[in-house]
């Protein structure tokens, strides 16, 4: 049986970081995933959009990390991520969102984030051609962006791999073998891995995996569909959020890749539970109206394609992150949809946790995302 | 005079050309004309436009490939709007620009539409071809409540290309009537049921896990709930990676017939033709049938797939067909200018110092179809009920297509518990024979003769058609098989009617006549071709044996029309009698047109072939990753971008396959694209629907 320091259990949006930040540290590292080839899961899945603009400080944390990776990484490492600097807007058509945004910004501007609430003109300056009609103004977050999330997730595995990370593709965990408090060796359907250190970063299975360890995990996965159009010319620069509710769904976002496409979703209310991955008639004919009325021209943007994947959530809209279970066993998981953001700096986070280096906001973090909090307040920009 | 200066078919043996009405229109700021309701990129082919805009990757020229709404290589700006050009009518006035790099979005109103409409019925069927509409007939028998949904605008699907005339029998599938006939018989059939809804220029997007189908049509968006589906949409025609592949004027055998045969464009003077399949043998005859010249045609193995008698019916008019050689370069920087072809090995590779290049501007593609069944795969994946038929089930001719969606047709209404009758126990059979690709080759004979009058039969491999012996009035001509697939054999008594050289799709029957002369007997030979050049009696006319070789002269007697109207015509024409049985056809291109470039031109390395139109990606850039170990495919879109375009990886999905062959690689080491919806792009708007009231006409 081969031995390796660390076994990251998922190949995704998540645990392809983590094992490129533990390789980074000096670590031996193996990576094992059921799919064929790495990202196949909900990375794969997600639209692309990377920001600091959360409400919980212990995110915006983690997420800065990660923008200072995504930013740098074709300058550092060669790649073209398709990174693109276009910001977040999340804007107001109502008193009631524009007092929960105002509110938000002085707290977010503590825990490091560049934010501001900026005036209508501020807005269709940035996104051409959007609804001024009753347009309050919102927030802008200039420093937030975009990448592309299956070549920042190929980046990320090519790295690691030229830094000896052991991948292990078309592998399902079947076991985590323990002795006294501790794990052994993980059981796949097709071999047996010892390490010294084990971290479930499976997404939307994590839950399973934590059983195998006797761990209740709260993540409840649910489902989301998510559509791009055809490219055009540049015209709107940021992420734009809309969270007003509507008859049958709570939230919307959109923005246009670096390469000119529309990437848009829309978050179901009542939720979908579940992890199916099956297109539905339901999700044009919900966005669509709500995206058309908020910038007309895009009734005339042809979708290209649609698809479905699933955001493993947690209660209050926060991973979790850090020891757990075993006492050589950690969790990355319960990204609530946000993996592929927070995925680079939970990466660097859970290597300082494993090399023992963390830094006292790193220790507010992991406080903040532990599993055995009490997760009674949801995260206002979930 | 707009009508002036415009390439469109002015006469045809076939077809009726009426004076096209024409309607004014812009092209990138200049005033054009075409004929109102014909596809806007036929409306540029016939003003001799082929370039249709440049690529933002690149700058390389953007032309049509397959004139069937699936590539996206013909989207044009028309009105504002980014469209598929081939599936868009021509209006009077429209605004058609070129689409140079990446389009712009403007300000301007969406589509004036309602919300998603909903409805049930018992049975949808995408596509209103022969599989289609056959199944129609028999789901309308049984009284069953049906939407056959078809993206063009007439019924007929590839029938409506089909000048000649169909293999099969005549009891089963029309045999001997010309396709364009058939759709229009089968259409009128149709009309007969009131419980059947054909839905044209209807676009199957999407088939959703809830078991809905989404339908665009012109005035809005539906969401079928069927009880049951079809999925007879067709099959798409196959792409080939060599440099030079994207050049405007290389596109598909069947995009070929759609631009001559349906929309009547004079798109090409001189044709090479790849692929000695059906559809390229067929193609080359439909292009010498609008007068065009076919300069050659190359088939990589050592003898045509498509049947015999096709190739040799355009060996005998004068194509040479270079078997064993493929298509290694297509030259020309925007428009193509010439085509370079090689011998190849037993591994299909092109054998060095080979080359020979030949100056056309068309370079048809025939390399074989690929079925269109991804509405079926996702309806089966979501649990619904399913079929297929037709060349969504399996590739082969329009007479098995018929038969196999009769055949589907009765399942579908008996499944649905309104069976109105059970399918015959041996129709299953009898499907697989009309699915037949050609079978074996007897030895060839011609009578000895020299009295009297027979027909001789230049049709020695076993094929599904029987025409000639159904027709015979006095049933002398027998099968030496298989009723529908032996071959033909003449016992004797024959009356001279000439029943069986009209009938014949294979133009494979003479009829040899000693009984005026015994040493200048006269041959008659079916003719398809403009009569309007023939000068009878008295011209002297090259004929050449069943394979094309060329004979010796003949003296044409006289021209006579077919009764009954099937616009084949017979040639009487007088020969020596020692060549009269073996007199098969007339030669009418002259070799000297058909010669290569004095030296072959220098071929760019293969690398740089195309094999994602849509997003530019060469054959190098795949081979590389293919090399550094990559097996899945989704990992290798992710890094390539092949598959994420327009037309969602309809094109180069055989292309990878092929590629991943060609590099030894396992087929079960590679894991495929994931499929998705939409299956055609479509404006945000058609979702959006807040309109009440009327709706416009809108197709995208």
């Amino acid at each position: 049986m081969s031995a390796h320091d660390i076994a990251v259990l998922g190949a995704g949006s998540v645990g392809v970081p983590i094992a490129l930040s533990l390789a980074e540290a000096g670590q031996s590292v193996i990576c094992i995933d059921s799919a064929p080839s790495p990202g196949q899961g909900n990375n794969k899945c997600a639209i692309g959009g990377i920001r600091a603009t959360h409400s919980e400080p212990a995110k915006v944390a983690i997420c800065l990390d990660s923008i200072e990776i995504f930013s740098g990484w074709k300058d550092l490492h060669g790649d073209d991520i398709e990174w693109r600097q276009g910001g977040y807007t999340y804007v107001a058509y109502d008193e009631p969102t524009a007092s929960l945004l105002r509110g938000m910004v002085p707290a977010q501007k503590a825990s490091g984030l560049g934010i501001d609430f900026v005036t209508p003109e501020a807005i269709t300056a940035l996104v051409r051609g959007i609804r001024r009609d009753g347009l309050i103004g919102g927030t802008y977050s200039p420093g937030d962006g975009s990448a592309s999330p299956m070549r920042s997730c190929h980046a990320f595995y090519a790295r690691a791999r030229s830094l000896g990370v052991d991948f292990r593709f078309g592998e399902t965990v079947t076991a985590l073998d323990a002795s006294d408090s501790s794990i052994s060796s993980v059981r796949t359907d097709k071999g047996a891995y010892a390490a010294g250190c084990f971290v479930n970063c499976c997404g939307s299975q994590a839950a399973d995996v934590g059983r195998l360890v006797g761990l209740d995990l709260p993540i409840f996965p649910d489902c989301h569909e998510a559509g791009v159009t055809e490219p055009v010319e540049r015209f709107m620069e940021p992420m734009v959020v809309d969270i007003r509710k509507a008859p049958g769904s709570a939230n919307y976002y959109f923005f246009q890749f670096a390469t000119g496409q529309i990437v848009f979703c829309i978050t179901p209310d009542p939720p979908i539970p579940g992890t199916s991955v099956s297109e539905t008639s339901e999700f044009l004919p919900m966005v669509a109206p709500r995206m058309v009325a908020l910038l007309p021209r895009l009734a005339n943007i042809k979708v290209r394609r649609t698809w479905r994947g699933s955001y493993p959530q947690t209660p209050d809209g926060s991973p979790i992150v850090g020891r757990a279970g075993p006492e050589n066993h950690l969790l990355a998981v319960g990204m609530c949809g946000q993996g592929f953001m927070l995925g680079p700096g939970a990466g660097r986070l859970v290597a300082r946790l494993i090399t023992e280096s963390l830094t006292e906001r790193d220790r507010e973090t992991l406080e903040a995302l532990r599993l055995d909090r009490n997760f009674g307040a949801e995260e206002a920009l979930k | 005079m707009p009508n002036s200066g415009q390439d469109r078919l002015r006469r045809h043996p076939i077809l009726s050309c009426p004076e096209p009405d024409l309607v004014p229109f812009g092209f990138d700021g200049r005033i054009l004309y075409g004929r109102a309701g014909e596809m806007v990129s036929s409306a540029l082919f016939a003003n001799g436009v082929q370039v249709f805009g440049h690529h933002e990757k690149d700058s390389s020229a953007q032309g049509m490939f397959c004139a069937n709404g699936q590539c996206s290589q013909c989207t044009l700006i028309i009105d504002g709007i980014p469209l598929k050009s081939c599936i868009v009518p021509l209006r009077e006035g429209m605004d058609v620009r070129s689409v140079e790099g990446i389009p712009r979005l403007e300000d301007r109103p969406g589509p004036r539409v309602p919300s998603p409409a909903h409805r049930t019925v018992d049975a949808l069927i995408i596509g209103a071809g022969p599989a289609g509409l056959a199944a129609a007939i028999e789901l309308g028998k049984a009284g069953a409540s049906v939407i056959v949904a078809d993206d063009k605008d007439r019924p007929g699907g590839k029938l409506v290309l089909q000048t000649h005339k169909f293999f099969g029998s005549e009891e089963d599938c029309y045999a001997g009537t010309r396709g364009i006939d058939i759709a229009g018989i089968l259409a009128t059939e149709l009309q007969a049921f009131p419980s059947v809804e054909v839905w044209l220029e209807t676009v199957a997007l999407a088939v959703y896990s809830d078991g809905r189908v989404c339908l665009r049509r012109p005035g809005g968006l539906f969401m079928i709930e069927p009880r049951s589906l079809l999925t007879a949409a067709g099959a798409r025609e196959r792409s080939l990676v060599f440099p030079g592949n994207t050049l405007a004027g290389v596109y598909g055998a069947g995009a070929f017939q759609t631009l001559v045969n349906r929309d009547l464009v004079r798109c090409a003077e001189r044709i090479f033709v790849v692929g000695g399949g059906n559809v390229g043998l067929i193609a080359a005859y439909h292009a010498i049938q609008a007068g065009m010249t076919v300069v050659g045609l190359a088939e990589a193995l050592d003898c045509c797939s498509g049947y015999k008698v096709h190739a040799d019916k355009i060996r005998r008019l004068g194509v040479p067909i270079y078997t064993r050689h493929s298509v290694v370069a297509a030259h020309g920087s925007e428009r193509l200018e010439a085509v370079t072809i090689a011998g190849v090995d037993d591994s299909f590779s092109p054998v060095p110092g080979t080359e020979t290049t030949f100056a056309v501007d068309t370079l048809l593609i025939a390399v074989g179809l690929e079925s269109v069944r991804e509405f079926h795969e996702k309806a089966l994946a979501f649990g619904m009920r399913s079929y297929v038929a037709g060349d969504a089930e399996e590739i082969a001719e329009a007479s098995a297509a018929m038969f196999t969606g009769r055949i589907r047709g009765m399942e579908m209404a008996c499944d649905l518990g309104l069976c109105f009758e059970q399918v015959p126990p041996d129709w299953g059979r009898k499907a697989e024979i009309l699915k037949s690709p050609g079978g074996e080759v007897f030895p060839y004979e011609v009578p000895r003769e020299r009295e009297g009058v027979f027909p001789v039969l230049h049709c020695t491999q076993e094929i599904p058609c029987n025409p000639c012996m159904t027709s015979c009035p006095k049933d002398l001509i027998r099968s030496a098989g298989d009723p529908i697939l032996g071959i033909p054999v003449y016992d004797g008594g024959c009356i001279g009617c000439e029943r069986c050289v009209a009938i014949c799709p294979g133009l494979a029957v003479t009829l040899v006549d000693f009984r005026k002369s015994s040493d200048r007997p006269v041959v008659t030979v079916p003719y398809e071709l403009g009569t309007w050049s023939l000068r009878a009696p008295g011209q002297e006319m090259v004929v050449t044996d069943w394979e094309g070789e060329v004979l010796g002269s003949g003296l044409l007697r006289d021209v006579r029309q077919v009764p009954g109207g099937r616009r084949t015509v017979l040639l009487r024409i007088e020969v020596d009698a020692d060549i009269a049985a073996r007199v098969a056809g007339v030669r009418v291109q002259d070799p000297a047109d058909l010669l290569p470039e004095p030296l072959p031109r220098q071929v760019p390395v293969s690398d740089l072939s195309v094999v994602c139109r849509c997003e530019r990606v060469t054959a190098g850039e795949i081979r590389e990753h293919l090399r550094a170990g990559i097996r899945d495919l989704n990992q290798l879109k992710a890094l390539t971008r092949a598959g994420f375009g327009a037309c969602g990886g309809k094109t180069c999905r055989p292309l990878l396959r092929r590629l991943i062959r060609e590099e030894g690689i396992p087929a079960e080491e590679i894991t495929d694209l994931t499929e998705r919806p939409l299956f055609a792009e479509t404006r945000l708007g058609m979702f959006s629907g807040t309109l009440e009231g009327e709706s416009e006409d809108v197709r995208s």
